[in-house]
């Protein structure tokens, strides 16, 4: 066992131990901290596979952002956030899905690494440039530059949107204490002179049909 | 198999282990937020395989820059899916996504 091996071995443990909790916990702040243990572990894979930037990058948004946000809409939401009555049976569900799946999984793994071609693609050593900031900017910057434009404008319109949906609008609510449907689909009187008018009777009505109809 | 690590199979089996360990969270729990983050955890599962994959071709880096686009666009995704549901929080009291049964309120 080199120290590559136990780099690979710890890392890709620690990220399903993460990914276990994160679907298998019951408070969902212990799922936002399972997450953000396989966005540690999927860092450390990508600094094992030469991509220096991309671990860096994984580590500010994901662990810096997207956990956090997890983190404060969890709290902005206290203890409404975690499960009602009756999910609980569904979050050990999960647990022994997630074990069956893993079972399946080592199984298809072990009929892979029992076929020899899985030594045909082992990694070349990469040359030292490989994955750094200089060459995933300069791919950035001239191929990829009308893309990443774009990117920075799904970011605003992402903001501005999220802005829009989470803002409280308290005016919308309109709570009716009715119990007619029809009376819970006007919420007032439509026109302004009503607005003084005593509603009619049920007897008031019948009598109103009736000479109608009559 | 005495050198972890080193072969792209073993990246290609984690990051379908992680995949798979996401999508059976996004199935089977009703909780949103944790249905969100089993999102995160599929997406994650695809940047470790584009990311294994591009190590193989040592004359580009077209895997990794295509992980950071992905990254930017998850960043954006859970943006906007919390503010939804915080909005349905608001109009429910609640964050099972059972209770998301009505199309207008």
């Amino acid at each position: 066992m080199t120290v590559g091996n136990v780099f690979f071995l710890v890392a890709s443990v620690v990220a399903l131990f993460g990914a276990c909790m994160t679907i298998a916990s019951r408070s969902p702040i212990r799922s936002a901290v399972g997450l953000l243990i396989t966005i540690v572990g999927i860092a450390a894979l990508f600094l094992m596979l030469n991509a220096q930037f991309l671990a860096a990058i994984q580590l500010i948004v994901y662990a810096g952002a997207v956990v956090v946000l997890f983190v404060f809409v969890i709290m902005l939401l206290g203890p409404d956030a975690g499960d009602g009555e009756g999910t609980i049976a569904r979050a050990r569900l999960a647990r022994y899905g997630a074990g069956a799946f893993f079972v399946l999984l080592a199984l298809a793994g072990a009929h892979l690494v029992s076929r020899s071609e899985l030594t045909a693609h082992r990694f070349k050593v990469a040359p030292a440039g490989h994955g750094s900031v200089e060459g995933v900017g300069t791919l950035l910057f001239n191929t990829m530059v009308i893309p990443f434009e774009l990117a920075t404008a799904l970011l605003i319109v992402a903001v501005v949107g999220a802005i829009a949906v989470a803002r409280s609008k308290p005016h919308v609510r309109r709570e009716s204490k009715s119990a007619s449907p029809t009376a819970r689909m006007f919420h007032g009187p439509l026109m302004a002179r009503d607005a003084q008018r005593p509603l009619p009777t049920k007897a008031e009505r019948a009598a109103k049909a009736a000479g109608g109809v009559g | 198999m005495n050198s972890l690590g080193y072969f792209v199979e073993q990246y290609v089996m984690l990051a379908g282990a992680l995949f798979t360990l996401g999508c059976v969270g996004f199935l089977v729990r009703r909780n949103v937020l944790v249905q969100l983050m089993s999102i995160e955890l599929m997406l994650n599962a695809v940047n470790l395989m584009l990311v294994a994959f591009n190590r193989q071709h040592l004359n580009d880096l077209n895997g990794q820059v295509f992980a950071f686009f992905i990254i930017a666009v998850a960043a954006a995704e859970v943006a906007v899916g919390l503010a939804i549901v915080l909005a349905f929080y608001r109009l429910k009291s609640s964050v099972q996504s059972d209770e998301a049964d009505q199309l207008r309120h």
